[in-house]
């Protein structure tokens, strides 16, 4: 009962702090919103027993991903951003197909019928805890996908630098 | 549980290029001509080619399948980034991006979509396609002082991430359907479980079809498509019109036939609309572009609708279908761009439709190859292009979608208005100004190789239809 | 399944932020309540008895500073995958001590890179 009043708290508040985020006029506001949003969101991996994750999600999102926003946001011109509109003329339209498609989402989600659960259950995270789990499974059955990862990570550095970097020419 | 070491030989191909692209990485740092890493690309990609075929093979439990289907996409992909590379040696020294990522990112780029086509499991479709989006993205923003490059880059990366954001979303409602990420789990559970008319089911099957459209620009999802292709440098956007959208229809093909495969009738129904716009928009709007690379957009946007039919066909032939159309479309296309950078020279630009005007009187030679690629591209006999659209729509009859096929036929009719106006343009009209070709002996082999493949396997198709039905044998 | 588990060993996180968001809008609350009010121009300056600021508070940043953060959030990533990997390590053993390897050579290639192209060095 106690967990799924969390669960309701948590999901009604990413949902209002999202709208914030898209709505703010001044883009350091949103930045902002998305902070409390991502520890909202870190909470709600909490109840999902999914500890790591929620972890990552404070060191990762709050920490690195929203420095780098905030760094975005401080190149634009906040003069011009704050004068300019935050929806392009056509927003309704934008609006009744997001609109629609939560409507289809809400009668298809009706006829859910969860798969089957895997081996790992809650008794198991507790006992074995959630990193050990994790580590387990992504460097045993997942370590293909835990390699390109890195290639990604890779390719990330290399446009950072090709697209921001004044070029050193020797 | 002690891990055990996985096979690596189907992987051995990829585990070559990723060295290949690192080294190549490094070695801009201490070589100056850039030509020369460009040269080591294609040696690199030959390399893997050359690997492909001792491949063969399921690994890393099923997550990463090499089979025939997968090496005729990734040869594909390797065509790509030899003509690719051939066609731009010269372009981005004239617009002044000569830099060493350029040819590194196109190996990761082309990596990615090595992943994507061998795909087995969602996970590793989806970390591949960001690999190749990536890597795509910056590329088309790579003139960072134009500004239309830059809006290029940065219309593709919001478009392609939300496109990512509806595959992760079906991705989950998948797997919480049926527990399971791995394509051929999927298919069985739904098959074993009487999850066919599932709403939710269908609910993860449009966010799939609204992903995939996306990436092989089907309409309605195709409108970033004119604005990347027209602002990325010319070489790039040659190499998103081939790559990018050859792996799309992999991923496609294979997700939907071996995962939704037990569902067809279902994403019959999602696709058939969509091919049939995809065509519409694609043909109708082309008859009214000014700048060539915008009307190639368009042109690219309905070769992908008649690609669709071969997909809703569902066959074996269909399939096969596709994949000649992907081999074929590469060869016209490619082709097509390595004209229009030649036109472009210092201080010209060389996209406008009307930059064609008498090019044949000025230069035969590219004027005779332009038009062969167009008539390839209209789909005219003889040429590689009506091979293509002829299996393609063969397939989709025999699967009893005759009346799909006329309306394509009736839109194929209508392209030939756009693709023989550049003829028109180029033979039967008064050059206004010089037009100053830039040549190089690169491009000029790419030029080669195009041109004789159009017409070589427009006239002999049979030995690349073989390879491509025996390929999807025990798919 | 949502509302299934209740991470119970996070109460006394949960009555830490409780506490310290009360603490912040109360202290803000009560200095609202009771402190005087009077405000005249120059009290209301950023710098009363300073310079006269000039021109806009907020200036535009270099773009130097996305590079930086971008090489943040990439090393940043890398080091949160060492967190599991360290603790299954007894268990994983060789294995993936071979795969942690290639990752961190994979990522090195981009150091090397990002160094090399004077990314660390601030022009």
């Amino acid at each position: 009962m106690i967990s799924q009043l969390f669960f309701g708290y948590f999901a009604a508040v990413i949902i209002i702090l999202s709208l914030l985020v898209v709505t703010r006029k001044n883009p350091v506001h949103s930045v902002m919103w998305m902070l409390l949003m991502f520890f909202h969101i870190a909470g709600m991996y909490l109840f999902l027993n999914a500890e790591f994750i929620a972890a990552i999600q404070v060191i990762v999102y709050a920490g690195a991903i929203l420095v780098l926003f905030l760094f975005v946001v401080l190149l634009l011109n906040l003069r011009e951003e704050l004068q300019t509109n935050r929806f392009i003329g056509s927003w309704p339209a934008g609006l009744v197909i997001a609109a629609s498609l939560l409507l289809s989402m809400i009668a298809a989600l009706r006829s859910f019928v969860p798969g089957p659960s895997g081996p790992y259950t809650i008794a198991l995270i507790e006992k074995e805890t959630h990193t050990r789990v994790l580590g387990q499974v992504l460097y045993t059955e997942y370590l293909f996908p835990f390699e390109i990862a890195s290639l990604i990570l890779l390719v990330a550095i290399i446009g950072a630098i090709v697209l921001a970097k004044k070029k050193v020419r020797s | 549980m002690q891990p055990v070491m996985p096979d690596l030989g189907p992987v051995f191909p990829e585990t070559v290029l990723t060295v290949l692209a690192l080294v190549l990485l490094l070695a801009d740092l201490v070589i100056k001509r850039k030509e020369t890493i460009g040269l080591l690309s294609i040696i690199s990609v030959t390399a893997v080619a050359y690997l492909l075929a001792g491949s063969l093979g399921t690994t890393f439990g099923g997550m990463f399948i090499s089979d025939g289907y997968s090496i005729f996409f990734k040869l594909i992909f390797i065509l790509n980034v030899i003509l690719t590379v051939l066609i731009s040696v010269k372009y981005i020294q004239i617009e002044k991006i000569d830099y060493g990522e350029y040819y590194s990112l196109i190996l990761f780029a082309t990596l990615g979509m090595m992943l994507m086509a061998s795909a087995g499991d969602l996970i590793i479709l989806y970390l591949g396609l960001e690999l190749m989006a990536l890597s795509t993205y910056v590329l088309a923003g790579f003139m960072r002082r134009d500004v239309k490059s830059n809006e290029a880059a940065m219309k593709y990366f919001l478009l392609g991430a939300f496109a990512s954001a509806f595959l992760l979303y079906g991705t989950s409602l998948i797997y919480g359907l049926t527990g399971t990420t791995d394509l051929k789990a999927i298919s069985s559970y739904i098959a074993g479980h009487g999850l066919a008319g599932n709403p939710v089911l269908m609910l993860s099957l449009i966010m799939f079809a609204v992903a995939f459209s996306f990436k092989i620009a089907a309409a309605p999802f195709h409108m970033w498509a004119p604005d990347v292709y027209e602002g990325a440098p010319t070489s790039i956007t040659a190499f998103m019109s081939v790559g990018p959208k050859a792996a799309g229809f992999a991923v496609l093909g294979r997700v939907f036939l071996t995962a939704f495969g037990s569902v067809r009738t279902e994403w019959v129904l999602i696709l058939i609309p969509v091919a049939i716009l995809t065509m519409g928009v694609g043909n109708i709007v082309a008859l009214s572009q000014t700048n060539i690379k915008r009307m190639l957009a368009y042109s690219s946007i309905a070769h992908a609708g008649y690609a669709l039919l071969g997909i809703i066909s569902g066959t074996a032939d269909g399939l096969s279908s596709v994949m000649l159309y992907m081999f074929a479309y590469a060869f016209m296309n490619m082709g097509a761009f390595a004209v229009i950078i030649m036109l472009r020279s210092e201080g010209f630009r060389g996209d406008n439709i009307n930059d064609y005007e008498g090019l044949a009187k000025t230069h035969p030679v590219p004027a005779v190859l332009m038009t062969i690629f167009m008539f390839s591209l209209t789909g005219i006999p003889t040429t590689v292009g009506f091979m293509g659209k002829f299996y393609v729509f063969m397939s989709a009859v025999e699967a009893g979608y005759m009346w799909v096929v006329i309306i394509a036929v009736i839109f194929s009719a209508i392209s030939a208005y756009f693709y023989l106006r550049i003829i028109m343009y180029m033979w039967m009209r008064e050059p206004k100004e010089a037009v100053e070709l830039t040549t190089s002996p690169a491009i000029g082999l790419a030029l080669l190789i195009t041109a004789t493949a159009v017409i070589g396997f427009g006239i002999l198709p049979s030995s690349i239809l073989t390879f491509a039905r025996l390929a999807i044998t025990g798919f | 399944m949502p509302g299934t588990f209740t991470p119970s060993a996070y109460l006394p996180i949960l009555i830490f932020l409780v506490v310290a968001t009360a603490f912040g809008i109360g202290a803000l609350l009560i200095g609202e309540l009771f402190r005087l009010k009077r405000p005249y121009p120059e009290k209301l300056m950023p710098y009363e008895s300073g310079n006269e600021p000039v021109g806009e508070p907020r200036i535009r940043f270099s773009v130097r500073f996305y590079i930086i953060a971008m090489l943040f959030v990439v090393f940043d990533v890398e080091a949160v995958f060492l967190y599991p990997w360290a603790v299954v390590f007894d268990r994983v053993g060789f294995f993936a001590f071979i795969e942690m390897i290639i990752f961190i050579i994979i990522l090195l290639v981009g150091y090397v890179y990002a160094w090399k192209k004077e990314a660390f060095v601030w022009d």
